[in-house]
């Protein structure tokens, strides 16, 4: 009986507690598809909530919510923070783009930061994503030159028009430097799960690639790659700590500058609802150090990372045929937005079918 | 010595009555321990957890919207343990209900008016109980093991509303994402009062689901069959009951309730199929069922706590900071605590020197 009357206790002291206002000015509050130890997608978008945390001190409270399921879940963790006093809430999976714009339309004065999605239906709805293939396009270069066999593997996660982008992008890249190179793609259907993709990244080396990318956000095929003793991309984080002799470079999604901006924005009563597609000019992709190439390897990498910094070069320029031969880009001729967006076409010297 | 576990001859009916609540004063005393441990105000974490989710009516409309496809599903799942068919594969058959409801809305969605719900809910029953015919007349016509087939159809039907949602049901607005069009305003599931918060009458139906097996279950032959064909199948074919009718019979009524559920969840909650419709509700449905004693009110009340504790992990997570991982050990806590009380007023635990002469020991 008496715990019983202890908690009744507690439970009133609690009311009391949460009563209290916080004395921060504005709650930034994130919501993250995985667990924010994967050290890939969700890691990196909590490194951007410390950023934002330090950056501001005790003028900005942040709360976040991982491993929230895209679907039905995700509306209730969404509508909890908005209902929790959160002045800009950022979703970061795609999936959650239908139910940030349904909770956005109930609480017009809550601002909405959705990661790769299209859809702003009322305008306290902001879109914000990266332009990841650009570093692809770096790595295809240094796997065409790296490699020994001709042949690099890629660990796919979902055929959505991102991931496609980042195939095209790299055998373009890698096929800039060795026409003939060749890339084989798994595809593991799911973002994070370091059995699958350690699995797909035994049985690409099997099949003689020598150079594994991935477009998923565990650890597991850097390791694979480690102890098979080949070569291997990191993706979203840094990951030379999990292959320091293997990491040839590694996308970084820094999204720090970018939480930092619009928080700031939100403090300054600026915020306005835009749809932004930032990439390395603005700092949002960022490369890891290159690491284990040669010196005239490492040059050309950098050459690149410089081009495409400046806009002097983006790499969906033409001539760039489709899968089954035929023209897409005419020299010289740059893809447009829409198709970009929507990609669902490999380019050609993809050794794969794309799940339709 | 050994520790062996002796069946009480006459539980008590008190304790019997009083086990969940003593179980969830266990937990509030565990939790409270680890929540200290971890350095956060035990009374703040369990406020958190059971009570702060309850203290908005919004959110209440949540719990049920949580709780209504664990419930239905569990008491589809209750009946065929009962009579000792171990459907695993609930999973399955609640996606497959979803994708069988969803014909008409995303093949069709020029058809309109107010017959397009009620055909898809029955479409949504019917593809359920399709699928779960798959294991059932395996079983009862070549004795395969139930437990695998339905177990392995789950990751079929995965994978085939992952192809249905990136290919031909691809929304053809929807820049090659993975998903299907919305669906129209009359293929949805409407809420009960839509005015505070978004419950839908999937829960509506999971209480109409187990008022009506309840009565099944306690009132009628097709009951006591049911229970005769767990407990002793060979009792129950002196009695002329039918084992393979049984089998097909409690599969049917299972795999119907997680078809309902399914295209209850994808009409009501979420409004069009995704490549992942479900968080594992057939699966979580199974501790459900289990936690409800098998008894379809038992159920109803057992799918509401885990409810609360999904919705307490999110609220701590907010208020306190602590991991998602704490919230689901805290959810293993209260999970263990059910099943030891339950476990220790029927049996007791006796430490012995050598095997007992007296007693069952289990």
């Amino acid at each position: 009986m008496r715990n019983t009357t202890k908690f009744v206790l507690a439970a009133v002291a609690a009311f009391g507690l949460a009563g209290q206002a916080s004395a921060a000015e504005v709650k930034a509050c994130f919501v993250y598809v995985g667990p924010i130890g994967d050290f890939g997608w969700s890691y990196q978008h909590d490194q951007g909530r410390l950023a934002v945390e330090e950056e501001f001190g005790d003028k900005v409270e942040t709360a976040y919510l991982e491993s929230v399921p895209e679907g039905a879940d995700a509306e209730r963790a969404i509508e909890r923070f908005a209902r929790s006093g959160c002045d800009i809430i950022f979703t970061t999976s795609f999936g959650y783009m239908d139910p940030t714009n349904k909770i956005a339309a109930k609480f017009p004065d809550v601002k909405f930061e959705h990661a790769t999605g299209y859809k702003r239906e009322t305008p306290n709805v902001s879109v914000y994503s990266s332009k990841f293939y650009q570093g692809r396009y770096i790595q295809g270069q240094i796997a065409a030159k790296v490699s020994e066999t001709g042949v690099a593997g890629y660990i796919a996660s979902f055929p959505i028009p991102e991931v496609v982008r980042g195939i095209n992008s790299f055998i373009l890249g890698a096929q800039s430097i060795d026409p003939d190179f060749k890339l084989k793609v798994v595809w593991v259907n799911t973002w994070f799960d370091p059995g699958k993709e350690a699995d797909a990244a035994k049985a690409l080396i099997d099949q003689g690639v020598d150079i594994i990318t991935q477009h998923t956000d565990s650890t597991a095929p850097m390791q694979v790659a480690a102890e098979r003793g080949i070569k291997a991309f990191g993706q979203a984080s840094d990951m030379a700590n999990f292959g320091p002799e293997t990491q040839l470079t590694s996308i970084i999604d820094d999204w720090a500058p970018y939480y930092v901006e619009r928080v700031k924005a939100v403090l300054d009563g600026t915020w306005e609802s835009q749809d932004v597609w930032h990439g390395m000019a603005e700092g949002n992709v960022v490369m890891a150090p290159y690491a284990n190439m040669p010196d005239d390897v490492k040059e050309m990498a950098q050459e690149t990372e410089a081009k495409i910094t400046s806009g002097e070069f983006e790499p969906f320029t033409g001539p760039i045929k489709k899968q089954d031969g035929s023209e897409w880009l005419a020299e010289g001729e740059k893809a447009d937005i829409g198709t970009m967006l929507g990609m669902n076409f490999y380019v050609e010297g993809v050794d794969d079918q794309l799940p339709q | 010595m050994r520790v062996e576990l002796v069946r009480r001859p006459h539980p008590s009916a008190l304790y019997g009555a009083l086990s969940p609540f003593l179980a969830l004063l266990i937990t509030a005393t565990l939790g409270a321990i680890m929540f200290a441990i971890l350095g956060k105000a035990p009374h703040l974490a369990l406020y958190a957890y059971f009570i702060e989710p309850l203290t908005e009516v919004w959110s209440l409309h949540e719990l049920l919207v949580k709780a209504a496809p664990l419930i239905l599903i569990a008491i589809g799942l209750s009946v065929c343990f009962l009579s000792n068919n171990w459907n695993i594969g609930a999973e399955g058959q609640f996606i497959i209900g979803a994708i069988f409801g969803s014909v008409l809305p995303v093949m069709f969605p020029e058809f309109r008016g107010p017959f397009v719900l009620p055909i898809m809910l029955l479409m949504g029953i019917l593809g359920g109980m399709t699928y779960a015919a798959i294991p059932a007349l395996l079983k009862a016509k070549l004795n395969t093991n139930e437990i695998l087939s339905s177990l392995m159809l789950v990751y079929v039907a995965q994978l085939f509303l992952d192809w249905l949602v990136r290919g031909p049901w691809r929304n053809p607005q929807g820049f090659n994402f993975p998903e299907s069009r919305n669906f129209h305003a009359d293929a949805v599931l409407p809420e009960v009062i839509s005015a505070s918060g978004r419950a839908h009458y999937g829960f509506v139906f999971a209480i109409i689901a187990a008022v009506v097996m309840w009565y099944i279950l306690n009132r009628t032959l097709k009951g006591f069959e049911i229970r005769v064909m767990g407990q002793s199948p060979r009792a129950g074919r002196f009695a002329g009951f039918s084992r393979a009718g049984t089998i097909l019979t409690t599969f049917l009524i299972a795999g119907g309730l997680a078809g309902l559920a399914g295209i209850s969840e994808v009409s009501g909650a979420i409004g069009q199929l995704r490549p992942v419709i479900s968080p594992g509700y057939g699966f979580t449905a199974i501790i459900v069922a289990f936690l409800g004693r098998l008894n379809p009110l038992g159920i109803v009340a057992a799918g509401l706590v885990l409810a609360l504790s999904y919705l307490g992990g999110e609220a701590a997570q907010i208020s306190l900071g602590v991991s998602n991982k704490v919230a689901n050990v805290f959810q293993g806590i209260l999970l263990f605590s059910v099943l030891a009380c339950d476990t220790l007023i029927h049996y007791r635990v006796r430490i012995a020197g050598r095997p007992s002469a007296e007693g069952q020991g289990v």
